[in-house]
Order: C-alpha cells, then sequence, then structure tokens
C-alpha cells in the first residue's frame, strides 16, 4: 500500500514539472520558427540569449526585476487560489506607489521610522483600493473581473491628475520631468554592492519573506485552508461552515496590500520618486507569472526569474540586429503554452490516478470474486 | 454505463452492437447506433413545453411544427407514454418528467435505452407505472437496460440480470430462478444486510427543536414562492426522525436551514436548549452538528483536494486537525489513516484525491469524518445514495450505534425501505409542509408512497383517536 503511495506522489511530482517543461519547450519551438521566418538563424540568438543573460550584471538585473514580478506573481496568485481575477492589481500597485511616493517626499523623519511606513501606506492604499472591488462583489455581486479593470482606469486617471505641479508633483530641474518630491537619501532601502556588476536592491529580502507567508498562511493555516476550500468549491465550502463572501473580502483586501508592495522596490531602491516613466503594466505581467508558476510560491519565483531573463536577454537581442518584438511574442507563446500544458497535464494526472486506484482496488477484490463465482 | 453511451472511452473490450463492433467517441455516435441514455437526473428545461424539450436539440430529425407534433403523438401513442405535448414542463411531476425524458430518447430513434437509477425519484405507485411504460416498451422489440440498487425492482422488471462489483461483472443470473437474497449475495459477497433499528433508544431529552420554521423564496419573475412553511418537529437524543417525500419538496432547504446555510424567514431552530436559528454555520458544526449533504460531490467534498484534506473540510477549527490557528498535518493525516482503518474505506492511500474514490468510498469517508467529532445531531440526507450494499450497510451500523449512544439523527432519504428500517419517527414532507406521520413500526410502503403525493395527510394509521391529535401539528 505505501509503496503504491509513494509512486502516486512520484508521478504527480513529475506531473508537475512536466507542465511547465512542455510548455517553454513549446515557446522556444515556436520562437525559433518566428526568428526563421523573420530570415534570422535562431540557434544564433538562443545561443546569444544563453551568453548574454548569464553574465554577472545581467544576473543581478533578472534579479532585480524579478523581485518586482514576483511580489506581482503572489498577488494574483493569492486572488487565484481563491477562484478571484484580480485583474486590478496593475491599478492597485500605481495608485499604491504613487501615494507612497507622495508620503515618502513629505516624510523628514529617519529612515527606519519612513520605509516603514511608506511601506505601510503602500500596502494600505492597495488595499483600499481592491477593497472597493471586493466589497462590489460581495454586497452587489458585481464580477471582480469588471470592477477591477474599471478601476485600472480610474487609478490612471487619479494619478494623471494628482502628478501634475502645483497638485502632488513638481517640475524636476530638467524641465522634463514630472514627479512627486524626491525622497529624502535616509529613506532609500539598503542595497547590495556587488561590484561592476552593481547594485543588488535589498528588497529582494522582503518578496522573500512574502514568498515564504504567502506559502505558511496558506499551507499551514487554518485561514489559508478556508481559502483554498473556497477556491475549489464555493458550494463544499459553505457547507463546511466558511463564510463565502467574508472570505472574498478579507482574500481581495490582501491581494491588493500585496499589489501595493510592487511598486516599491522600484520607489524604494531605483527612483525615489514617482514620475510620469514610473513603470506600469506589472499588474498584467503578475497575471502571466502566476499562471506560469501555477500559483506555489516557488514556481511564481522560478516565473518571475524566467520573466526578468527574456527581458533582459531580448533586449540585447535587439542590438544584435533581432526585432525587438521577439519578447512579446515569446512571453505570449509561454503563457499560452502554459495554460494548455497545465489543463492537459491536471487532467492526464486525474483519469490516471482514477485507474491506478481502480486496478488497486480491482486486485484487492480479486480473490474473493473468484470465489463467489465458483459458489 | 458511461462508456456504453460514449461519455468515456473505454481503456479495452469491445462494445457490439447488432453484431457489429463499434466504437463510439461521443454521446453522438451513440445516439447514431440506436442507443439512447435517461440521465438519473433529468436534463429538461423548464421554461419550455414538453414539444420543445424533445425537439431541442433534434430539430433536423422532423422540425419543430406539426410533423415533431404527430411524431411525438406517435411515439406516446405506441408506448403508453401518456405524453401532452403542449404542457409547460414546470407544470408536470416527476413521474411524467421521467416519461418526457424517455419519450426524448426514442424521438431521437432509439432502439436501447439505458435508464440510470429511474425509480431513485419515483413513489412506488409511479415505479409500477414506469415498469409498465417498461415492458410496452420490451414488448415492441426495444431493449432496455435498467441500473438500479433496489434488487425487488430488478427481479420484478428485468429479463435477465448482471451484478457488477467493483468494475468487474460478478455474474449473470435470471430473475425467474433467482431470490433477491442470492442477488444480495452476489453484490456484496456476503449476507443481505437489513436496515432494522433493534431495541429502541429513544430518550425523553430534546435535542433539536424546530419551530414555526418558515422559508421562502423571490424568484426571478418577481414571485414569491413559500418552500418551507410552518415546519415544527423534535428530535430527542437516541432518536432517528425519518423524513419522506418526493424530492424537491423542501427537504434541502430544510437541511440547509438546519445547517445554516439558508437563513429562514421565521420560526425558531434550536440545538439542546441553545437558539441556533441564525447562527453561522462553522459554530452550528463546531456545536455538535454532524453533516451527510445528500450532494457529496457538490457539498461534501473537495474533489480535486487528497483525502487527509478532505478529513478537515468542515471541521478546520477542532482538533486534531488544527492546534490554535495552524492546521496540524500530521494529526489529521494519523486520524485519516485511521477513518480509512475505521470505516473501510477503500483507497491505496490517504494522498489521492477523494475523486478517484468510488461513489460508496466517498461517502464511507464523510460519515467517517462527521462522526468522528462525536456530534450530538447528524443530518444524513441520502445517506446511501449511489452506494453499493456493502457500504451501505456499514453506514446503517455506523448510524444504529452512534444512536445507542444517544445520538439525534434526522434522515431525510428516497428510499422508503431505508426510512422505515432505520426511523423511530416518520414524518412526511409535501409541497415544504409536514402532512403526515406515521409509526415506522406498521406502516407500509405503499401506505408512505401516497402521502408523499399529497394524497393523505395526517397520522397515517387507521385508529381514529391518534389520527385526531396528530392532525393538528401536522397542519
Amino acid at each position: 500500500m505505501n509503496k503504491l503511495t509513494q509512486r502516486i506522489d512520484k508521478e504527480r511530482l513529475l506531473l508537475g514539472i512536466a507542465a511547465p517543461l512542455l510548455a517553454i519547450v513549446a515557446a522556444l519551438v515556436v520562437t525559433a520558427l518566428v526568428i526563421l521566418a523573420t530570415g534570422k538563424n535562431p540557434g544564433a540568438a538562443f545561443n546569444d540569449m544563453l551568453t548574454y543573460g548569464t553574465a554577472s550584471d545581467s544576473q543581478v538585473y533578472i534579479l532585480n526585476k524579478a523581485t518586482t514580478y514576483y511580489l506581482a506573481g503572489v498577488a494574483v496568485a493569492i486572488g487565484f487560489r481563491m477562484n478571484l481575477f484580480n485583474i486590478g492589481v496593475d491599478g492597485q500597485y500605481r495608485i499604491a506607489a504613487f501615494f507612497a511616493a507622495v508620503l515618502g517626499g513629505a516624510l523628514t523623519t529617519p529612515g527606519w521610522i519612513s520605509i516603514p511606513l511608506i511601506i505601510l501606506c503602500a500596502m494600505g492604499t492597495g488595499a483600499v483600493w481592491a477593497a472597493i472591488a471586493g466589497v462590489l462583489k460581495v454586497t452587489r455581486g458585481v464580477s471582480e473581473v469588471i470592477s477591477t479593470i474599471m478601476l485600472n482606469s480610474i487609478a490612471t486617471a487619479i494619478i494623471a491628475y494628482l502628478l501634475q505641479p502645483g497638485k502632488l508633483a513638481e517640475l524636476q530641474s530638467g524641465g522634463t520631468v514630472i514627479s512627486t518630491k524626491p525622497l529624502p537619501k535616509d529613506s532609500y532601502f539598503f542595497q547590495i554592492d556587488t561590484g561592476a556588476a552593481g547594485m543588488l536592491w535589498g528588497f529582494i529580502v522582503i518578496a522573500v519573506v512574502v514568498g515564504i507567508a504567502y506559502w505558511f498562511v496558506l499551507g499551514r493555516t487554518r485561514f489559508g485552508f478556508d481559502l483554498r476550500t473556497v477556491g475549489q468549491s464555493e458550494s463544499a465550502a459553505t457547507a463546511s461552515g466558511v463564510s463565502v463572501k467574508k472570505m472574498v473580502a478579507t482574500s481581495m483586501v490582501i491581494s491588493g496590500a500585496v499589489a501595493g508592495l510592487i511598486g516599491m522596490p522600484t520607489l524604494l531602491n531605483d527612483s525615489h520618486q514617482f514620475s510620469n516613466d514610473f513603470p506600469t503594466g506589472i499588474g498584467f505581467t503578475g497575471i502571466a507569472i502566476a499562471l506560469l508558476g501555477r500559483n506555489h510560491p516557488v514556481g511564481i519565483a522560478l516565473g518571475a526569474l524566467l520573466w526578468g531573463f527574456l527581458e533582459r536577454t531580448t533586449n540585447h537581442l535587439e542590438f544584435e540586429g533581432y526585432d525587438k518584438e521577439i519578447l512579446g511574442v515569446i512571453q505570449g507563446v509561454i503563457v499560452l503554452c502554459v495554460v494548455i500544458a497545465y489543463e492537459l497535464v491536471r487532467r492526464y494526472g486525474l483519469k490516471r490516478q482514477q485507474q491506478r486506484v481502480g486496478a488497486e482496488l480491482a486486485a484487492q477484490a480479486a480473490a474473493p470474486t473468484q470465489k463467489q463465482e465458483v459458489a | 454505463m458511461k462508456i456504453l453511451y460514449g461519455m468515456q472511452q473505454p481503456d479495452e473490450g469491445t462494445i457490439t452492437v447488432n453484431g457489429e463492433t463499434v466504437t463510439f467517441n461521443n454521446p453522438a455516435d451513440a445516439i447514431a447506433r440506436g442507443i439512447g441514455m435517461v440521465h438519473q437526473h433529468f436534463m429538461l428545461a423548464d421554461n419550455l413545453t414538453v414539444l420543445e424539450n424533445v425537439v431541442l436539440g433534434a430539430e433536423k430529425l422532423y422540425g419543430i411544427g406539426a410533423k415533431a407534433r404527430t411524431k411525438i403523438k406517435e411515439i406516446s401513442d405506441a408506448y403508453g407514454l401518456n405524453v401532452r405535448p403542449d404542457v409547460l414542463l414546470e407544470e408536470l411531476g416527476v413521474a411524467d418528467r421521467q416519461r418526457v425524458e424517455i419519450l426524448k430518447v426514442l424521438y431521437r430513434g432509439a432502439k436501447t435505452l439505458i435508464l440510470d437509477e429511474p425509480t431513485a425519484v419515483l413513489v412506488p405507485q409511479e415505479v409500477e407505472a414506469l415498469f409498465d411504460n417498461l415492458r410496452e416498451l420490451k414488448a415492441e422489440g426495444l431493449t432496455v437496460i435498467f441500473i438500479s440498487h433496489k434488487l425487488g425492482e430488478v427481479l420484478s422488471v428485468a429479463d435477465e440480470i448482471t451484478v457488477i462489483r467493483r468494475g468487474t461483472t460478478v455474474g449473470t443470473v435470471e430473475p425467474a430462478g433467482t431470490t433477491p437474497k442470492q442477488l444480495a449475495e452476489l453484490m456484496v459477497g456476503s449476507e443481505l444486510p437489513t436496515p432494522e433499528t433493534e431495541e429502541s433508544t429513544v430518550t425523553d431529552v430534546a435535542l433539536l427543536k424546530v419551530d414555526g420554521l418558515h422559508l421562502s423564496q423571490t424568484d426571478l419573475d418577481g414571485i414569491e414562492r413559500v418552500i418551507l412553511d410552518e415546519i415544527s418537529f423534535t428530535i430527542h437524543k437516541g432518536e432517528v426522525l425519518g423524513i419522506a417525500g418526493v424530492e424537491g419538496n423542501g427537504q434541502s432547504e430544510l437541511v440547509e436551514a438546519i445547517m445554516g446555510i439558508r437563513d429562514p424567514d421565521a420560526g425558531v431552530i434550536s440545538l439542546d436548549g441553545t437558539d441556533i436559528s441564525h447562527a453561522p454555520t462553522r459554530a452550528r458544526r463546531e456545536a455538535g452538528v454532524g453533516y451527510i449533504p445528500e450532494d457529496r460531490h457538490r457539498h461534501g467534498l473537495l474533489l480535486e483536494a487528497p483525502l487527509w484534506e478532505n478529513r478537515i473540510l468542515g471541521h478546520v477549527t477542532e482538533r486534531p486537525n488544527s492546534r490554535g490557528q495552524l492546521i496540524d498535518i500530521k494529526a489529521a493525516r494519523t486520524d485519516t489513516e485511521r477513518i480509512i482503518q475505521a470505516y473501510d474505506v477503500r483507497t491505496p492511500g490517504i494522498d489521492v484525491t477523494a475523486a478517484s474514490l468510488s461513489g460508496g468510498n466517498q461517502q464511507k469517508l464523510i460519515v467517517g469524518r462527521e462522526m468522528s467529532h462525536a456530534p450530538k445531531l447528524l443530518i444524513a440526507a441520502h445517506p446511501t445514495r449511489g452506494v453499493d450494499v456493502g457500504a451501505q450497510a456499514a453506514i446503517w451500523d455506523h448510524i444504529r450505534e452512534a444512536r445507542r449512544e444517544g445520538l439525534a439523527v434526522l434522515l431525510i432519504s428516497a428510499d422508503l425501505d431505508e426510512l422505515i428500517g432505520l426511523s423511530d419517527t416518520l414524518r412526511v414532507m409535501y409541497r415544504g409542509r409536514l402532512v403526515a406521520d406515521a409509526d415506522p413500526a406498521t406502516i407500509t410502503p405503499e401506505e408512505l408512497g401516497s402521502a408523499m403525493t399529497g394524497a393523505a395527510t395526517g397520522h397515517l394509521e387507521h385508529t381514529e383517536d391518534s389520527a385526531a391529535d396528530h392532525e393538528d401539528d401536522a397542519r
């Protein structure tokens, strides 16, 4: 009996790895075909990506990028585990970063007070922004997909309105960039100097902590179990005593709070101000990464790293004379393949397990059955 | 059965129709070969007429007008189905709906009919009528595959019986030379169990009191429908209260109101002296209410989660599943192993998903889980539906055992033998009301059946005096 359990487990692990592997191989093949179609040599392109992407300065760049992406992936994954599609991560992190930047610029307190305040402000703003969608869903039955998309646009409009000289922003001395008041040096987050390779953002530590917390809360706590229950079957959750509405609202808030962190690595480690060129669209990247990482804390990390790697290397490909749109193609194909591959592998795994259990029980039953037929 | 109807593909083996080996990739292939299926749960649209329901999806055959109507009439007359084509489906009862389903299949040219547990939703009189229909079909040269857990029915209607146990054919017998006992032994591989309670264990301590429960619902057209009306009853410690009734007469809603899934408009539910009318579901579960839901897939299990997580479901706040706010994975796993042993859940391990177990084993796991938290009250809705005879006996045994120790049970079932055999008190539910009560020691399934259709009310025993004073609380 034990033996079989172990075998199933091993197989499940194998199946778990099979899906992303399948997706990435398929994506590589499609990308190779696209590069071929543009009349260039895919082999050379891949080779260039590999050597350039593993250079030490690229490693630091990728880790920095992945920090942001990881947080975005986790924010989306919290919703996914609950069967909620929080498309609004994008608006949540932008509006959170904006207000956090405004607060940070205004604070003159020492760093050890300012930094936590800025982070809390970002998480709070993200949470409030997400809570609007959560409350609408719970009280009025508004689909969170629709409301969060609209809240994204509202966030854009609010930021555009407030990010003007005379409101909450100022014209920088160069005269072309409008931004919030820069953070004082004291409020910069720590960085790790890696020498020639550049600075590694200290916020990566926070990202790791968030990852561990995500794993722990979902897998080890009653709250996490309730959340996963709702995600798997709302009817079973209701019958088992979970208040589905409360869970929806709560998880939306948590997702928004984590979304609030997305802008922090950039704000505290890099730009130190919110300007009109603050990165946008990372919320959507987060959706792709959560899908790729299967909502698993380690999977999301791998997905975030892959995304950073692709971005870094395809940027470089452009210098080598390849089309820069290759990046979009690879990313798009990976996400598509991942979704398809997961579904295929999931169905296959479920069917296979049913067969195994059936076979095992039939073998157990075989002896008495034969006796019956004789009698 | 799903394979025969093309919903699933076999790994090996062949299907031969009329001497011709065939493969079915989907139900359409099966229909093309003249195989039709009547599902246990009807697939009909309430807001369409019978004609429209029959024609739906088969418009190509005879159009949707007069030609289709003629054809329906023709089939209906030929097999004595008595179907009126222009009635709205929502006006039809369960038995009529079933006939519409059969007609639907025949309309599509089926020569072989598969009926999946067709009698589960019918009262005895309707079952007889269905059997007459089936004999008619047989006389006209059609083949009927009748799938049932009920031995008596199979023996009375079939020409040949094949017993399947755990996915293999155990034997094929002629009904003429077989007794129910022999058949049951084939099915279980051992003696036939009967759902009989021995000595009464009813105490005079009231555990669950439901008083004047009322629930109504406004549907999409703005019409208020009364679902539960003036429901009052008391269950004592050690008592099994059985509720009989054709499905859809408010039983599910009653269960949901007691579990706290639906909030009643009026009335009081008290458990062991505490008012729980509006308490959240979790509080009720913690207070000692065990729940075996009627639809285990939707309400009782997380199908894609492993067994040990399913063991936690519904009892996440209780030991051994959790300590404080944290899940105690190790203790939960150990306890799952214990349940699997104690309740004979046949599974290769606790890490397989719930979906890979058979219905009976899923049910045993649920029963084991609910019994593991020392419940005071067990709500058992169709506890043995779709469960093989062996598991059925085991589940009955567990309920009886717990009853001896003072458990109060609310039993809702469509299986009248189960109701009569297990209950200490019987009530009949019809259109959201408890219309009749009966003594399970003397009542017969037929008598109960007539009350289930609303034909009889009050106390179902023919002694004058008791009928009078029960009349009141029945209303």
